[in-house]
């Protein structure tokens, strides 16, 4: 089989949680293989990300570059075309950076791509037997990919247990005289940060969170009730904010604000890994939802199947009685 | 400005529960209502709004059977000039990198200064726009939340984590991936339908276009359907609503809900 590689994510000398992640999913390809792993960047913190991860993969190759003080994607799939061998599997984590990059990548590699894996079932032979969602959860499917001519995949974070076993033993290998030139036509500027919201739902110890069940702007007054009786503060999926009902800083998500409350109610949302991910810290969730289907029940504690909009009133009424 | 805005036809998920049919190796695809991907109707509009801006045309296209020809058609309501379909019994087994080979063969017979597609659709694979930039050589953006004309170049946001924006400037032509909430798109009625009901949309196949079968052969495919066992699952309160709200309220107390 080929070689496998991870991109790790760092940032500031940290790295990512998805770096462990890819290790067992590279395990999961191959079990084994040895993976490899790919440290991109610049700065005194490039080392120690490189240090750090020679416990768990074999080669770690390291490529300095004065170019890549901000992780680029354009460049980065420059740099990945000059250094890496025809045929690899290559893993990525699919977030912002890894589907900007991992696409176009593939075509550069000519290697079959395969996006937001959530597990691996093995390979048999050059082909390999993987898991996707469809459908925003709804559904998963069984995919095949040929990876006779190498292969790059982004695999969903959370979804693989990091591999903490940390005896690789590996080495940190020089990449950097190899970048080759890195021109491109896009041109990093800068990251304008999140405007403050009217609440941060950050601190909030307890969250009632309104999806696209809510289904009008007026009735989002039926959540702020809600949210009065119990003593919570209101958030939203991306559909409310996108729609402009409710402003970002609201937004619960991989893309908007991760929140670690107490209690969790989800009313009127599917429960998309977007939306999921931006919930930590392992809180009671309580889901309602008209669906019995919704995705959002095999993760909740305990579901409500019901239409939102008949039973939040009547919870909240209940709830103003005690 | 001439804009290329690719758009596919989906299921609709809030119109239909998506669910396995009999066999286990489909969604069950009777009766389901189809609509634009909803990402590919941002794009759109947001190619409406930079044609307003700086004059130019929008063109949206579309790798589909006849049926996609509504899809070009709502979106052409909504004021694209004009509708390609792409369609051809070959391109019904390919994957994304196969889409990605189909577009890239019809825009190279156009003059193109931006090409946008959505950030991803209905199966969640956020790949052809990335794959049709590299196919093309030209630089790329995903999930893209501004966009801001200069000149030959653009200025474009682009959404990262924790809703903070990573800014470039690109030069064009390109291919950018929309991220929906960069606008708000306009709302199609009856009349704009029949507007363009008669209006005649080109398509184009195989031969046409000049893509062989091995562009078009899939590396990546579906072997089935299958609903996932993710553990437990949650508790699901039964009875009425009066005795479910009592439960509930229990619980909330318990688990420190209720202030
Ligand atoms: C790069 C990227 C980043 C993203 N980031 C985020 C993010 O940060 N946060 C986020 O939330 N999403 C994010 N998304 C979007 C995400 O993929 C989903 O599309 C989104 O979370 C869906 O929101 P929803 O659950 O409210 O809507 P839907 O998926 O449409 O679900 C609505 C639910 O409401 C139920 N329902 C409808 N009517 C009623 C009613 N009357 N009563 C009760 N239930 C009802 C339906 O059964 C359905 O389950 C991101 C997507 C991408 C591509
Ligand atoms: N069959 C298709 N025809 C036209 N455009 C498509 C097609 N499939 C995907 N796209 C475009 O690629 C984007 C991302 O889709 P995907 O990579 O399939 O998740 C969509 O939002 C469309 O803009």
């Amino acid at each position: 089989m080929a070689q496998i590689f991870s991109y790790i994510l760092h940032k500031d000398g940290v790295v990512d949680d998805t770096a462990l992640e890819l290790a067992a999913a590279a395990k999961k390809i191959d079990a084994g293989a040895t993976p490899n792993a790919i440290v991109v960047g610049s700065g005194d913190s490039l080392d120690a990300v490189c240090n750090e991860m020679v416990a768990s993969y074999g080669e770690v190759w390291k490529v300095a570059n004065d170019a890549i003080t901000y992780p680029d994607a354009e460049m980065i799939r420059k740099l990945l075309v000059n250094i890496l061998p025809a045929d690899s599997i290559l893993l990525f984590a699919h977030e912002h950076l890894g589907m900007d990059l991992a696409p176009g990548l593939s075509v550069k590699m000519d290697s079959a791509f395969v996006s937001d894996v959530v597990d691996v079932e093995g390979a048999d032979g050059a082909t390999l037997k993987l898991v996707r969602q469809e459908f925003g959860g709804a559904v998963s499917a069984h995919v095949t990919c040929d990876a006779s001519q190498g292969a790059v995949m982004t695999m969903r974070p959370g979804a693989f247990a990091a591999d903490e076993s940390k005896g690789a033993g590996g080495q940190v290998v020089d990449k950097s005289a190899e970048a080759g030139d890195l021109a491109v036509n896009r041109k990093f500027l800068e990251i304008v940060e999140a405007e403050a919201g009217d609440v941060d739902i950050t601190k909030s110890e307890v969250l009632v969170s309104c999806g696209r069940g809510i289904e009008d702007e007026e009735n989002l007054e039926i959540a702020f009730d809600l949210a009065k009786a119990m003593g919570a503060d209101v958030s939203c999926s991306r559909p409310i904010v996108d729609a402009k009902w409710l402003p970002k800083a609201r937004q619960v998500g991989t893309s908007g604000q991760t929140v670690k409350p107490k209690v969790y109610l989800a009313c009127g949302i599917s429960g998309s890994f977007q939306h999921m991910g931006g919930i930590k810290g392992n809180p009671f969730i309580v889901a309602i939802n008209k669906n019995p289907k919704a995705p959002i029940f095999q993760v909740a504690d305990v579901g409500v199947v019901d239409d939102m909009l008949d039973f939040l009133p009547e919870l909240t009424e209940k709830i103003e009685e005690l | 400005m001439e804009i290329l805005v690719c758009v596919k036809r989906v299921p609709d998920t809030s119109e239909n529960e998506i669910e396995l049919n009999g066999a286990g190796n489909d969604i069950d695809r009777d009766d389901l209502v189809y609509s634009v991907n909803e990402w590919d109707n941002y794009a759109v509009e947001e190619a409406l709004q930079i044609v307003d801006k700086v004059g130019g045309g929008v063109t949206v296209i579309s790798v589909g059977d006849d049926e996609s020809e509504e899809v070009l058609r709502r979106e052409m309501a909504m004021g694209a000039d004009k509708g390609i379909l792409l369609s051809d019994d070959a391109f019904e087994e390919t994957d994304g990198r196969g889409i990605a080979a189909v577009l890239k063969a019809a825009v190279d017979k156009g003059n193109y200064d931006l090409i946008l597609t959505g950030a991803q659709a209905d199966d969640g694979a956020a790949q052809v726009g990335g794959m049709l930039a590299a196919m093309m050589d030209v630089p790329f953006a995903s999930l893209v939340n501004t966009i801001e004309v200069d000149g030959d170049k653009l200025k474009i946001g682009r959404e990262i984590e924790g809703g903070n924006q990573e800014m470039h400037e690109i030069s064009m032509p390109c291919v950018l991936s929309i991220q929906t909430g960069i606008n708000e798109p306009r709302y199609v009625g009856i009349r704009g339908i029949r507007k363009v009901a008669s209006v005649e949309i080109p398509t184009m196949g195989a031969a046409d276009l000049g893509v062989d079968a091995a562009a078009v052969a899939a590396r990546v495919k579906r072997a089935d359907y299958f609903l996932p066992d993710l553990g437990e699952g949650a508790e699901i309160l039964e009875g009425d609503t009066d005795e479910i709200i009592e439960k509930l309220i229990e619980l909330l107390k318990a688990k420190g809900g209720l202030k």
